[in-house]
C-alpha cells in the first residue's frame, strides 16, 4: 500500500496513471469488501471518469493538484451530487443530493478521485457501525470485531487498503475511535476549521469533518486540503490555514506534553489501573480504561520525553462529566436536526390517512432503534420543565470543560490520553447502550471544548490489536498536535498490517 | 364600549422585510413565480444545508428598531421546534429571549404612546394549498401541495405592549407603523397581501383599573377594518362573559368574515416548542459603528414629515394622507424647490392616489405646480399631466414640460385668448349686456364659447379675468 503522497507524486510526475491506481484499489475492494463491508456505494464508473480526467490533465501539462489521482472514500453522511447519500439509514435510502459538500468539492478540486461512500452507524450515532441499517462493517484486523464508529466504514476502508485516504465526521469521537481500533491515523480538527456545509447534521455544535490516513503526513496533507473558511457555514472560522505538513518535521524539544490524569490514572508503567484517581473517581464514573491501553499511552509519553519534550501529569476534572453532558446536548440537537425526515420532501415516505400519520409512520419505519432512542432522549431534555435540569446543566458542564482545558493549556502545549478505553471489541459485546457510550469517554471532552484532537497508532494491546494514543491541542493548535503525532509515529513500535491488507497488497497490484 | 369597561390591546405585527434574498439563503425573496423555483438546499431543509444570515435583513430590522426608539442589543437565534409540512426543517429559526430590538415606543397620531416590547427576526414558512377541500381550506381536503418559495423569507415580528385602548387606536398604530416601514423601505407592508400580518391580543378591564385580565389572541386580521371590528367584537364578548359571571379563557381565536371570532386552540393545547439556541448560527452582535451607520442612513420619519408639512400649511388630515401614501419626501421637496405649498398639497391629496406617485421626482412635481400657478397649464391640464407623470415616474421620464408639449397643452398667448373672448362677446350681445349689468353667472356663456373654440384648452380663470377687465374698462 502506498501513501497518498507517493501516489499523487507519481501521478503528477507521470510515473503512474491515475486510471491504473484506481483499478488497483477497485480490485482490492472487489476482492475483499464482501468481507469488510466498508462501502455502502462504490462509485466505480464515476471514479473511472474522474481518473481519466486527471490523466488527461497530466498529459496536457496541467497539475491536477496535491491529491492528483488519489482514491478517496467519503463517509456516507457527506453530500455528493447525484450519488446516493444514505447516512446508513432506511430514511434516506436512494436520496441523491443536488449538491456536493464543501469538503467533497475541496478534495476533488485538489485532484482526489471519489471511490465510494462508506458505512456508518445510522446518522453517525454509535461507536461500532453495528447500528448501520445496511449491516455492520468488520475490522480488517479481525473480521469478528467492530471497526469502531461511527465512521467505521471510512476507517476500515483505509486500514484494508481500499483507499489511501478517507473522510469521516466526529461528533463524540467518530473519527478518532475507529482510527484507533483500525490502527490508522484520524484527525478531528478544531470546530470551525473545516466547513460542515454538506455534512448531514447529527449534533451541529459538535460535528466536525476530518481525515483518515495510514500515516500522519497523509492526514496532514488531507487536513490542509479541507481546511479553511467557508461562507456557507456560519460557524466556520475565518482563520488562515497553516502549512500543516511543515509542522511534521519540527521536533518536540521544549514542547510541554500533559498526560490527562482522569483518563489514564496517576500511576506509571503498568501501575496505572491501580491508581487512586482511576480506581475512585475516573474509574467509577467512566467505566475504566483497559490496562493495556493505558500502558501504551504512558509508553508514548515516555517516548516523547526521550525525544526532548517536557512531560508531566495534568488534571482536567470536568472530563469525568463529559459523557453525561454530551449525551444530553447531542441528542437534544439531534432531535431537532432529524425532525426534517418526515416523509414530505425527500427520502422514505410511508403513506398515512393524514399528514400527521404519514409523518409518524415514516419515522417509525425509517429510523433504527438507536436513532429513535436518541431522538426521544433529546426531545425530553429540551422539554418545558426539564430544559434547565438537563440541557441547561449540560451546557454548564460544557463551559466547565472549556475552562478546565484552558487551565491545562496554560501549562501544556498538548495533552495526551488514550483514544479508546479498549481495543477493538467483538460484535454484540457492547449491546448495552451505556457500555457502548463509554467508548467515547476519552474523545468526547474535545468535542465539548471544540478543540482539535487526533488518534495515532502506538503499538498493540490485547490480542495484538492496535492501540491509539490521543493527542489533544487548544483551538487552532493543529500544528503542535501534528508535531507531537509525527514524533509518536516515529517512536511507535511497528504495527502488524491487518491480515486482509497484507494479503491485498501482494495480490492487488496489477490485477 | 360598554360603560365601566376599557379595552386593552397589544399587537403582534409580522412584516416581510424587503430584501432581495431570503433570511438564510441566496434564493430570491420574490413572489408570484412558479412554485418551488426560488429555492436552494437551505430553503428546502435538505440534509447537510446550513443557514447564513442575510446582512441586509439585519440592517432593516435595526432601522425599524431605531425608528421605534428601541435598543439594539446582541441577539441569538433559537430553533422553535414543531412539525408542519410547510416548515422545511420542522423547526423555525427565530429570535427568542434575546431579540435584536427591545424596549422602544411608538407615538400614535391622535392617540397615546404605545410601548414596543421587542422586534425580532425570524424566517417565514412555505405555503400549503389543500386539494379537494372548499377554497383550499384544510377541511375536506384530500391532499396538499406545498410551495417553498416563501420558506425562509425574512420576517420582523414587532410586539407592542398592551398599551392600546381602543379599536381606533389600534388601527392608527398599524397605520403609523406602516408609514414608518414604507419610509424606511423596510417592507411594502400590505395587509391585504400578507406582507404585513397583524395579530391582536385583546382583553378588557374595569375602567380605571391597571390590572391585565385574561387575553385572547385573534388572528386572520387582513385589513384595518377587520382589526377594528375584531377588537370591538372580542372586547364585547369578554364584557358579556364577565357580566354573566363567567370569564374568557386564554386561547387563540380566528376572526372570520361572519363578523365573529372562533376558538382555534387553548393554552393547554399549545405546543411545547422546545426552544434552544440554533447551533448553526453564531450570536448576532451589532457593534456601535454598524448601528451608527444604519442610523445615519435612515430617511426622515413620518412624525417629522407631518410636522414639516404642517409648517407648510397642510391641514393635519392632509399631512396624514400625504405621509400615509409615502409622498412626504416628494411633496416637501417640491415645496422647497419653489412650488406653491397649498397647490402642491392639494394635488398630493386629490390627484396622487396613484401607483408610482411615490416615485415622482420632487423637481418634476415642483415644475408642474409652477407651470400651473404661472398659467401655463390649467388645473384640468395639470391633473392630466400628473397622471401621466406617475405612469412614467418609475422610468424617470416624468418631465411635465415634455408631457404637456406632447399633449399639445401649450399655454395660449394672452392676445389670442383676448381675441377669442372679444369674438364671444360679439357673438352674444344680449349676454354681454346682462353681464355688464352685474349678472355674473352669464359669464359662463363666454367661457363656454371660448372653451368650445379651444377644445377645452383655454384657462377659464384667465377668461373670467379678461371679461371683468373689459366690463370695468
Amino acid at each position: 500500500m502506498s501513501t497518498a503522497r507517493a501516489i499523487a507524486g507519481d501521478i503528477r510526475s507521470g510515473a503512474q496513471r491515475a486510471a491504473d491506481v484506481l483499478e488497483e484499489y477497485l480490485g482490492r475492494i472487489e476482492a475483499h469488501d464482501g468481507d469488510v463491508h466498508a462501502f455502502n456505494t462504490v462509485t466505480a464508473e464515476q471514479a473511472r471518469a474522474a481518473a481519466a480526467a486527471i490523466d488527461a490533465a497530466v498529459d496536457e501539462g496541467r497539475d491536477p493538484g496535491p491529491l492528483a489521482g488519489v482514491p478517496v472514500a467519503f463517509k456516507d453522511n457527506l453530500c455528493t451530487r447525484g450519488v446516493a447519500t444514505t447516512c446508513s439509514s432506511r430514511m434516506l435510502e436512494g436520496w441523491r443530493p443536488p449538491y456536493d459538500a464543501t469538503v467533497v468539492q475541496a478534495m476533488t478540486a485538489a485532484g482526489a478521485v471519489m471511490i465510494g461512500k462508506t458505512n456508518l452507524d445510522e446518522f453517525a450515532m454509535g461507536s461500532s457501525t453495528e447500528h448501520s441499517a445496511f449491516g455492520p462493517t468488520r475490522n480488517p484486523y479481525d473480521l469478528a470485531r467492530v471497526p469502531g464508529g461511527s465512521s467505521g466504514g471510512s476507517a476500515a476502508a483505509v486500514a484494508a487498503g481500499f483507499a489511501p485516504l478517507a473522510l469521516g465526521s466526529d461528533t463524540g469521537g467518530s473519527i478518532r475511535q475507529p482510527a484507533s481500533l483500525c490502527g490508522i491515523v484520524g484527525i478531528k480538527p478544531t470546530y470551525g476549521r473545516v466547513s460542515r456545509y454538506g455534512l448531514v447534521a447529527f449534533a451541529s455544535s459538535f460535528d466536525q469533518i476530518g481525515p483518515f490516513a495510514t500515516d500522519v503526513a497523509d492526514a496532514a496533507l488531507a487536513l490542509g486540503v479541507i481546511s479553511g473558511h467557508d461562507p456557507f457555514d456560519s460557524t466556520s472560522i475565518p482563520a488562515a490555514v497553516p502549512d500543516f505538513e511543515a509542522a511534521l518535521a519540527r521536533g518536540v524539544e521544549g514542547l510541554r506534553v500533559g498526560v490527562v490524569s482522569e483518563l489514564t490514572g496517576s500511576g506509571r508503567n503498568g501501575a496505572a489501573t491501580g491508581s487512586p484517581m482511576l480506581g475512585d473517581a475516573a474509574g467509577e464514573v467512566l467505566g475504566g480504561i483497559d490496562a493495556d491501553v493505558t500502558e501504551r499511552v504512558l509508553e508514548a509519553a515516555d517516548a516523547l520525553a526521550d525525544a526532548g519534550a517536557t512531560v508531566g501529569r495534568v488534571s482536567v476534572p470536568a472530563v469525568t462529566y463529559g459523557l453525561t453532558a454530551y449525551y444530553l446536548i447531542a441528542p437534544a440537537e439531534a432531535s431537532s436536526n432529524l425532525a426534517r425526515y418526515d416523509g414530505t420532501r425527500y427520502g422514505l415516505r410511508v403513506e398515512g390517512a393524514d399528514v400527521e400519520e404519514m409523518n409518524r409512520l415514516t419515522r417509525r419505519a425509517g429510523f433504527g432503534d438507536e436513532v429513535k432512542a436518541r431522538i426521544m432522549l433529546g426531545t425530553f431534555a429540551l422539554s418545558a420543565g426539564y430544559y434547565d435540569a438537563y440541557y441547561g446543566k449540560a451546557q454548564r458542564v460544557r463551559m466547565l470543560t472549556r475552562r478546565d482545558f484552558d487551565a491545562a493549556y496554560a501549562d501544556f502545549d498538548v495533552l495526551l490520553s488514550p483514544t479508546s478505553p479498549c481495543v477493538a471489541f467483538r460484535f454484540g459485546e457492547r449491546a448495552d447502550p451505556m457500555t457502548m457510550y463509554r467508548c467515547d469517554t476519552c474523545t468526547i471532552p474535545s468535542n465539548l471544548s471544540g478543540d482539535p484532537a487526533m488518534s495515532v497508532p502506538f503499538g498493540t494491546g490485547a490480542e495484538d490489536l492496535p492501540v491509539g494514543v490521543q493527542v489533544m491541542a487548544p483551538a487552532l493548535g493543529e500544528e503542535a498536535m501534528l508535531t507531537v503525532a509525527a514524533a509518536l509515529e516515529r517512536a511507535a513500535p511497528p504495527l502488524p498490517k491487518p491480515p486482509l491488507a497484507a494479503a491485498a497488497s501482494t495480490t492487488g497490484a496489477g490485477s | 364600549m360598554t360603560a365601566g369597561w376599557e379595552t386593552v390591546v397589544g399587537l403582534e405585527v409580522h412584516v416581510e422585510l424587503a430584501t432581495d434574498t431570503k433570511l438564510f439563503s441566496a434564493a430570491p425573496s420574490r413572489f408570484g413565480d412558479e412554485p418551488n423555483t426560488n429555492v436552494t438546499p437551505v430553503c428546502l431543509g435538505l440534509p447537510g444545508s446550513l443557514p447564513v444570515l442575510n446582512r441586509r435583513a439585519v440592517e432593516l430590522a435595526m432601522a425599524v428598531g431605531l425608528a421605534l426608539n428601541c435598543e439594539i442589543r446582541p441577539s441569538v437565534f433559537h430553533r422553535k421546534n414543531y412539525f408542519y409540512p410547510d416548515m422545511p426543517k420542522d423547526y423555525q429559526v427565530s429570535q427568542y429571549d434575546q431579540p435584536i430590538c427591545s424596549d422602544g415606543w411608538l407615538d400614535v397620531p391622535g392617540g397615546g404612546r404605545v410601548g414596543i416590547e421587542r422586534a425580532h427576526l425570524e424566517e417565514d414558512a412555505g405555503k400549503t394549498t389543500h386539494l379537494g377541500g372548499a377554497d383550499g381550506r384544510i377541511h375536506g381536503a384530500v391532499g396538499a401541495l406545498v410551495d417553498y418559495n416563501r420558506a425562509g423569507t425574512p420576517l420582523l415580528e414587532i410586539v407592542s405592549r398592551p398599551d392600546i385602548g381602543s379599536a381606533a387606536e389600534a388601527s392608527a398604530y398599524v397605520e403609523e407603523l406602516r408609514a414608518i416601514l414604507l419610509a424606511l423601505g423596510a417592507s411594502d407592508a400590505r395587509l391585504e397581501e400578507g406582507s404585513m400580518r397583524v395579530d391582536a391580543n385583546i382583553s378588557v378591564r374595569p375602567a380605571g383599573s391597571t390590572d391585565l385580565r385574561t387575553r385572547c389572541e385573534v388572528k386572520n386580521l387582513n385589513s384595518l377594518r377587520s382589526l377594528r371590528n375584531a377588537i370591538d367584537y372580542e372586547a364585547q364578548r369578554h364584557i358579556e362573559l364577565y357580566a354573566a359571571g363567567d370569564a374568557p379563557v386564554q386561547e387563540t381565536r380566528h376572526w372570520s368574515e361572519d363578523g365573529r371570532t372562533h376558538s382555534l386552540r387553548s393554552k393547554e393545547e399549545a405546543d411545547d416548542y422546545r426552544y434552544f439556541p440554533e447551533p448553526d448560527l453564531v450570536p448576532l452582535v451589532p457593534d456601535d459603528e454598524w448601528i451608527a451607520e444604519v442610523r445615519a442612513a435612515m430617511p426622515e420619519l413620518p412624525a417629522s414629515q407631518r410636522a414639516r408639512l404642517h409648517e407648510c400649511g397642510a391641514e393635519p388630515d392632509d399631512a396624514q394622507v400625504i405621509v400615509g401614501r409615502g409622498l412626504a419626501p416628494v411633496v416637501l421637496g417640491a415645496i422647497e424647490a419653489g412650488a406653491d405649498a397649498k397647490r402642491t398639497v392639494t394635488h398630493a391629496v386629490q390627484n396622487l392616489a396613484l401607483d408610482g406617485a411615490e416615485l415622482l421626482g420632487s423637481d418634476h412635481l415642483s415644475s408642474l405646480v409652477q407651470m400651473e400657478t404661472s398659467g401655463q397649464l390649467t388645473a384640468t391640464q395639470a391633473k392630466t399631466v400628473l397622471g401621466i407623470m406617475c405612469e412614467r415616474a418609475a422610468a424617470g421620464t416624468a418631465d411635465p414640460a415634455a408631457i404637456a408639449a406632447e399633449l399639445g397643452f401649450e399655454a395660449m398667448a394672452a392676445d389670442e385668448l383676448e381675441s377669442l373672448v372679444d369674438q364671444a362677446i360679439a357673438d352674444n350681445p344680449e349676454a354681454w349686456e346682462k353681464f355688464c349689468a352685474g349678472e355674473a353667472k352669464v359669464a359662463g356663456v363666454f367661457v363656454g364659447a371660448v372653451m368650445k373654440a379651444t377644445r377645452g384648452q383655454a384657462d377659464g380663470k384667465a377668461v373670467n379675468q379678461y371679461l371683468a377687465l373689459r366690463r370695468d374698462a
